[in-house]
């Protein structure tokens, strides 16, 4: 009796575990992204709902964004592909789709159209979609002071005054490379910001720039990851910061760090995902991508950090944060308010420029 | 005879030759020797793991970043026929018309590859450490290639301006062969200029020779401070009874065994102008407002960041040298009429150099792969070659200068202690 029971339990087990496994097996997908607070706000606007819908589906972030690239091309070359999707910038998945190591896109075919039917070749942001890349958000490298170091009738508020160390005087931190700094300096020094990767691809503009560089150098501490920033901010060391505009609106509002950005020069970039070739799960991937990318998901992660949607009908449904409560809109780097005289980072250039700058950059800081 | 058979009887016999047999008539000799191969054999299993071991995880890798430091197949790849016609091209005024031929042969060639094995991309990237904007010249004209028309080359240069200037072409010439050695030329701040020579480069894109120069300094330097620190600790250690010595032993131990990260941290909080020790000194008005010391994000910082994380193996090596010396040498000296510091001089300091030694050179090559305590303390003084070479394998991805930079490391290293070798002797080493 007890026999037959325990034999009718077991096959009815069994049989359960056989259908559910007929309709899915377990998958699990590693997405790589930069870790803090942005793989958290892809965590909650992104995969915990993608998990639901897709019971079966495990997703596992992976923190290894900021050398993407030469994870990929290690990941390749070894033939062992383990990563399924990756967040990187456009200039690094440019080099990427050269490569043939990730796969290329067919925008209005992989992904969705806006709600009033607008293909996504056209909702996108113009310039933001790449071949292998399909953007997310656009970030800023913004410029941010601590109130408490200037009297209250003198505060700064534009790229000028960071090199105005007579009358704003204290130390400044900024990023130890090139970009945007070179960039800030022309700015500061009088060009357009339309113009100033034309100025920058001459030698005398680059002569231009290190020298207006060199009148705020002794004042100059350099930070390498991005979580520094904010720290020297807090701890009193700096009066102004370089960072990106999440990192110091997570600071500012979250935290509670007496700080202000300054949009002025704001150095603006897309950052997105591309699919490496050969990956594990294609098809699932290119599932979640359109799922993930679509109008009201872009503008769901701006509940969660202060980086705007990159397709243009989600501009429309961002809301309030989902913690604070307060609204985000003022805090997009694409709103008109802060949107004044943004300097679209120029990718191309970079490609080109960028070793023979990086050599003159860490000259100079050398001296 | 007679005598054969008194060796029969013993056990033991010899051949026709006079050779000592064994009782199953093996020449001796041959047994033992098998005996002792066999021997050698079983030795050479156990160690056979970590030989593998070694070979696969360690000389392997670093063999492969030699050869990375030297290999240049990105432009023999892509561009044969383009590299045939260019063999006796005199690299002055713009090639001809048939190597523009080759040139769009070759891109045709390319495109019709499957995309992983297409070699444009690689190509590009190569030609830019050379060249800046060849990248987008190579990227840039692909993508129109198949609607050009003859002649080709308006058509190129009409695309991108380079390929109307000599440089891109003496580059490709110059380059268009398997190995190369301009990343160990690039690696000493030198270039090629246009008749092919080795020349300096501008004085304003030289970085790793004098970053060489300032990581030797520093090394010395912690290694010099690791040794008046780290001496008196160890005398002390070995000075007391066995028990609180493994106590003390445990304070000398704990950073040890706490993340790099966590005291990397620890020291910013502690060296920071608004820091610990700074707002002390203001507190006890040592020094005014303005005046506070600046201790971190420069040399100062990786300094002191760098000695107490290296601390522990120069207290080591010394500690386990002292506890040998016995204590009646010093007395003898003593009751021989010396003063306590000649001594130590003559008698004590002689016998601790073996562990002096060893943990200046632990500490010194150690140092050398440290590059996360100088990115976040050293500031722009403080950083080292490592620094550079971390940056080129994770940012500028350009690995092979990184691999020229790591092999001119690995042999300035090996030098040094061969040197040391040579000076003190390697047998003198002792580490415990």
């Amino acid at each position: 009796m007890s026999t037959k029971l325990k034999l009718i339990g077991l096959s009815s087990v069994a049989s359960v575990l056989a259908l559910s496994a007929a309709a899915q097996n377990p998958v699990s997908l590693t997405i790589v992204s930069w870790g803090g607070a942005y793989t958290a706000s892809q965590q909650r606007a992104y995969h915990a709902p993608f998990m639901e819908l897709n019971p079966h589906v495990t997703i596992a972030n992976d923190d290894g964004s900021a050398n993407a690239l030469a994870g990929l091309r290690a990941q390749a070359q070894a033939g062992n592909v383990t990563w399924d999707l990756v967040d990187m910038l456009p200039s690094d998945a440019q080099l990427a789709c050269d490569e043939g190591i990730i796969l290329q896109i067919d925008h209005d075919a992989m992904l969705a159209p806006a709600p009033d039917g607008t293909p996504a070749s056209e909702d996108f942001l113009p310039g933001s979609l790449g071949e292998c890349f399909i953007p997310q958000i656009v970030y800023s490298t913004v410029l941010t002071f601590r109130p408490g170091a200037f009297p209250a009738d003198a505060q700064p508020a534009s790229i000028a005054d960071l090199f105005d160390v007579e009358n704003f005087p204290g130390r400044r931190a900024l990023q130890d490379r090139p970009g945007t700094n070179l960039e800030w300096a022309l700015y500061a020094d009088g060009v357009d910001p339309d113009d100033i990767y034309e100025v920058l691809a001459t030698p005398e503009g680059v002569d231009r720039a290190f020298a207006k560089l060199d009148t705020i150098k002794d004042h100059i501490i350099f930070w390498t990851e991005g979580a520094q920033a904010p720290q020297l901010l807090a701890d009193g060391e700096v009066a102004f910061a370089t960072g990106y505009n999440g990192r110091m609106f997570d600071a500012i509002e979250v935290e509670g760090m007496d700080a202000e950005i300054i949009w002025d020069g704001q150095v603006v970039e897309w950052d997105g995902w591309v699919v490496p070739a050969d990956g594990p799960n294609v098809d699932l991937v290119m599932e979640y991508l359109y799922w993930a990318t679509d109008t009201q998901r872009l503008a769901d992660q701006a509940k969660f950090i202060s980086f705007g949607p990159a397709r243009a009908s989600s501009a429309g449904v961002v809301g309030q944060h989902a913690d604070l409560g307060i609204d985000m809109a003022p805090h997009m780097p694409t709103n008109p308010d802060n949107y004044f005289a943004p300097i679209v980072l120029d990718n191309d250039f970079w490609a080109d420029y960028g070793d023979e700058l990086r050599e003159r950059f860490a000259n100079w800081m050398l001296q | 005879m007679a005598m054969a058979d008194a060796t029969a009887q013993t056990g033991s016999a010899t051949d026709s030759r006079g050779r000592l047999l064994t009782s199953d008539g093996t020449p001796l000799r041959r047994a033992l020797e098998r005996a002792n191969r066999r021997r050698k054999l079983t030795a050479f299993a156990l160690v056979s793991p970590l030989l593998a071991f070694i070979l696969i995880f360690f000389a392997f890798p670093i063999l492969q970043m030699m050869w990375r430091s030297v290999d240049n197949p990105q432009i023999v790849n892509a561009l044969p026929r383009t590299l045939d016609e260019l063999r006796d091209w005199d690299g002055r005024a713009v090639p001809p018309e048939r190597v523009f031929v080759a040139l769009h042969a070759d891109i045709m060639d390319d495109l019709e590859r499957p995309r992983r094995e297409q070699r444009i991309g690689p190509l590009g990237v190569r030609l830019n450490y050379e060249l800046s904007a060849a990248r987008s010249a190579i990227s840039r004209t692909a993508r129109d290639v198949p609607n050009f028309e003859a002649p080709f080359r308006e058509a190129f240069t009409d695309a991108h301006r380079l390929w109307g200037q000599p440089e891109l072409w003496r580059v490709i010439q110059r380059e268009g062969r398997p190995l190369t050695l301009s990343y160990y030329i690039a690696a000493l701040d030198r270039e090629y200029d246009e008749f092919g020579n080795i020349v300096k480069r501008d004085e304003n894109r030289r970085i790793y020779v004098s970053l060489f120069g300032r990581t030797l300094a520093l090394r010395l330097v912690i290694t010099g401070m690791t040794f008046l620190l780290g001496f008196p600790i160890a005398y002390y250690l070995s000075s007391l009874p066995m028990r609180y010595a493994n106590l003390l032993m445990i304070a000398v131990l704990l950073p040890f065994w706490t993340s790099l990260l966590v005291r990397t941290s620890a020291w910013i909080v502690l060296l920071q102008q608004q820091g610990v020790i700074n707002n002390t000194l203001v507190g006890l008005g040592v020094i005014d407002d303005a005046g506070r010391f600046s201790l971190i994000y420069n040399q100062t910082g990786t300094i002191i960041a760098m000695t107490h994380i290296l601390l522990p193996f120069m207290v080591l090596p010394l500690y386990s040298v002292m506890r040998t010396i016995p204590p009646s040498y010093v007395r003898a000296a003593k009751s021989l009429g010396a003063t306590p510091w000649t001594a130590f001089r003559r008698v004590y300091f002689p016998q601790t150099l073996p562990g002096i030694g060893a943990g200046g050179v632990l500490v010194f090559i150690i140092s050398i792969g440290y590059y996360i305590t100088p990115a976040l303390v050293g500031g722009q003084s403080g950083r080292m070659i490592s620094n550079e070479i971390a940056r080129h394998i994770q940012q500028s991805l350009n690995w092979g200068l990184a691999a020229a930079l790591g092999s001119m490391l690995l042999v300035g290293v090996l030098v040094l202690y061969w040197l040391y070798n040579r000076l003190v002797g390697a047998d003198s080493l002792k580490l415990g």
